[in-house]
C-alpha cells in the first residue's frame, strides 16, 4: 500500500541567513495492507517529516512515494486532494477547524467528502463520539472550546471516520486517559483487520507493542 | 469531480504603462475547486482578479470557460451581451466593500430579487419568496426583507452581498478580499457559512486575500504573488507548512501566532 524509495528532504530556510536544514535522506521502505508500522528515533530524527511527506504536506524534491499506486512526488494537487478523500487518512495531534462549525459535522465531514449520504455519515460520528467518551452535550457545540484531550479524540473519530485503506498516526494515543486509549488501540486494530495498512508515530511504548507489526527506525535516515 | 476544468487562464498579463499589474498568469480551475490567491498589496492579485472576471481587459493572454459543459471558450472574444450574460449568471463577484456590490438605496429584497429579474424573472411573489429563503440561508433575519442594506451592520451587508450573488445559481464566484473589513468574530462566521455554500452547491471559487488563515481554511489550492508574477503554486496547505520561495517564506513567517 506505502512503497518508498530513495526519499529524501532538505529545507531551505531563505530568511534565515540561506540555512539548508537536511533531514532525511535516502529513506526506503513498504508497508503492506493489514500491516501496522511504528516510525521510531529520537525527537527530531525527522518521524513527522516522513508522514507529512507522505500526506503530501511537505514536498518532497526526490525519491518516490507511492500510496495505493499513487505516486505523490511531484503530483498535480488535485491528485493529492483525491488520494486524500478516498484513500489517504492522516490523524494528527492539533485540531485544526473553522469557528462555530458543531463536533458531529466535524467528524461527518470526511465521510461526507468521501461521498458517503450526510445522514449515514452522522449517525456513525455520533457513534465514534460516543465510543471516544465525548459527553453527547458537546456533540452540537465547536470543538474549538474543548479540553485538550477531548479535541484530540474528537480528531481521531474525524480521523477514522471514513475507513480509508492507507492511515497516517502521529501521536494517537498522546494524552489519553487509560480508557480512550484502549478505544483507540482498538479502532487501530480494526482498522487493520479490513486490511488498512497504518504508519504511526506512538510514544506511548506498551500501544506500540500491541498494535504494531514492525519498527522502522528513522534515525538510520538521518542526512549527513 | 469533473475532470475537466471550469476555467482556465493562460499567459494572462496586464500592465498600467509603465507599471505592471500581473504578468504571464496561468492556471486551470476545476468545477468545485477553491483557488487562493495571496501577496501583498500591490503585488497585482487584485489586478489579476478583474481581468479574470471581465472588469478589465489584459494586455496579453487569454480567460477560457465552459459555459455549456461542451468546452472551454474564450471569454475576451465572446460579445458584449454575451459576457453581461455570464456575469449575470454563471459568475459571481463578491467585492471587499459590500457598498460596491449592493444597492444601497434598494431594501435587501430588492438586492437579491434585482438579480434575478436581470435574467427574466418576472413573477413578483416568487422573487420575494427566492430573496427571503436566500436571507435565511446566509443567516440574516427575514424580517428585515424590507430595510435598506445602509442600516445593516458590516457583516451584514456582506452576507447580504453573497445572497444577491449567489441567488442566480452561479458556478464560479470571484471573492476580493471578503472577509476584509470585518471584526474577527464575524469572519468566522462569514468563513464557515462560505465554506458550507461552496461545498453544498459546489462551487468554483477563486478568492483573492491577504490573510494565510483564509486560505487554509477555504482553499485547496493556492498562488502567490509578488510584484505582478506567480511566485509559488500548489496544494494549500502544502504551500503554508513547506514553502519553497523565499517571498512566501517571508509570507509564511510574519504571520504572528496566536
Amino acid at each position: 500500500m506505502f512503497e518508498i524509495t530513495q526519499l529524501s528532504k532538505t529545507f531551505h530556510l531563505h530568511t534565515q541567513q540561506q540555512a539548508e536544514i537536511p533531514v532525511v535522506t535516502n529513506v526506503g521502505f513498504a508497508v503492506q495492507p493489514g500491516e501496522c508500522v511504528a516510525l521510531t528515533g529520537e525527537s527530531g530524527s525527522g518521524k513527522s517529516t516522513v508522514l507529512r511527506l507522505i500526506y503530501g504536506n511537505y514536498l518532497a524534491k526526490t525519491g518516490s512515494i507511492s500510496v495505493d499506486g499513487t505516486e505523490i512526488v511531484a503530483a498535480d494537487p488535485r491528485t493529492i486532494l483525491e488520494l486524500r478523500r478516498t484513500t489517504l487518512g492522516y490523524v494528527t495531534q492539533f485540531l485544526r477547524v473553522l469557528p462555530r462549525v458543531p463536533t458531529t459535522r466535524v467528524v461527518a465531514e470526511p465521510m461526507i467528502q468521501a461521498g458517503h449520504d450526510a445522514t449515514a455519515a452522522d449517525t456513525h460520528a455520533r457513534d465514534l463520539l460516543r465510543r471516544l467518551r465525548i459527553p453527547e452535550t458537546l456533540w452540537n457545540l465547536s470543538p474549538l472550546t474543548f479540553s485538550g484531550g477531548e479535541q484530540q479524540r474528537v480528531n481521531i473519530a474525524r480521523g477514522f471516520a471514513h475507513d480509508y485503506p492507507a492511515l497516517l498516526l502521529d501521536e494517537p494515543t498522546a494524552s489519553l486517559d487509560r480508557a480512550n486509549r484502549q478505544t483507540v488501540l482498538d479502532m487501530i486494530d480494526a482498522a487493520k483487520q479490513r486490511g488498512c495498512a497504518i504508519i504511526g508515530i506512538f510514544h506511548d511504548h506498551a500501544a506500540r507493542e500491541v498494535v504494531c507489526d514492525r519498527e522502522i527506525d528513522v534515525s538510520q535516515f538521518a542526512a549527513a | 469531480m469533473q475532470k475537466t476544468p471550469l476555467f482556465s487562464v493562460s499567459d494572462l498579463s496586464k500592465s498600467y504603462g509603465a507599471q505592471l499589474g500581473c504578468c504571464d498568469v496561468s492556471f486551470d480551475l476545476h468545477p468545485g475547486e477553491i483557488m487562493g490567491i495571496v501577496g501583498e498589496s500591490g503585488s497585482g492579485k487584485s489586478t489579476l482578479l478583474n481581468c479574470l472576471a471581465g472588469h478589465l481587459a489584459p494586455d496579453r493572454g487569454d480567460v477560457c470557460f465552459d459555459v455549456d459543459g461542451t468546452g472551454l471558450v474564450s471569454t475576451l472574444a465572446m460579445s458584449e451581451p454575451e459576457q453581461r450574460l455570464l456575469a449575470r449568471t454563471q459568475w459571481a463577484y463578491v467585492h471587499q466593500n459590500p457598498r460596491d456590490g449592493l444597492r444601497m438605496s434598494v431594501s435587501a429584497g430588492g438586492n437579491i430579487g434585482e438579480r434575478l429579474m436581470n435574467v427574466g424573472a418576472r413573477h413578483y411573489g416568487n422573487i420575494r419568496q427566492d430573496a427571503s429563503s436566500w436571507m435565511e440561508r446566509v443567516e440574516l433575519s427575514t424580517g428585515r426583507i424590507d430595510d435598506r442594506p445602509a442600516t445593516f451592520s458590516g457583516g451584514m451587508q456582506q452576507r447580504l452581498q453573497i445572497a444577491r450573488n449567489l441567488v442566480t445559481g452561479p458556478r464560479l464566484v470571484f471573492m476580493d478580499e471578503p472577509t476584509g473589513g470585518l471584526d474577527v468574530s464575524v469572519q468566522a462566521r462569514l468563513l464557515d457559512l462560505l465554506r458550507s455554500l461552496v461545498q453544498d452547491l459546489c462551487l468554483s471559487v477563486i478568492i483573492v486575500t491577504h490573510d494565510l488563515a483564509v486560505v487554509r481554511m477555504l482553499a485547496h489550492r493556492m498562488m502567490v504573488m509578488q510584484r505582478g508574477h506567480v511566485v509559488e503554486t500548489g496544494l494549500a496547505d502544502q504551500v503554508l507548512d513547506d514553502p519553497q520561495h523565499p517571498y512566501t517564506q517571508l509570507l509564511v513567517s510574519s504571520v504572528l501566532q496566536v
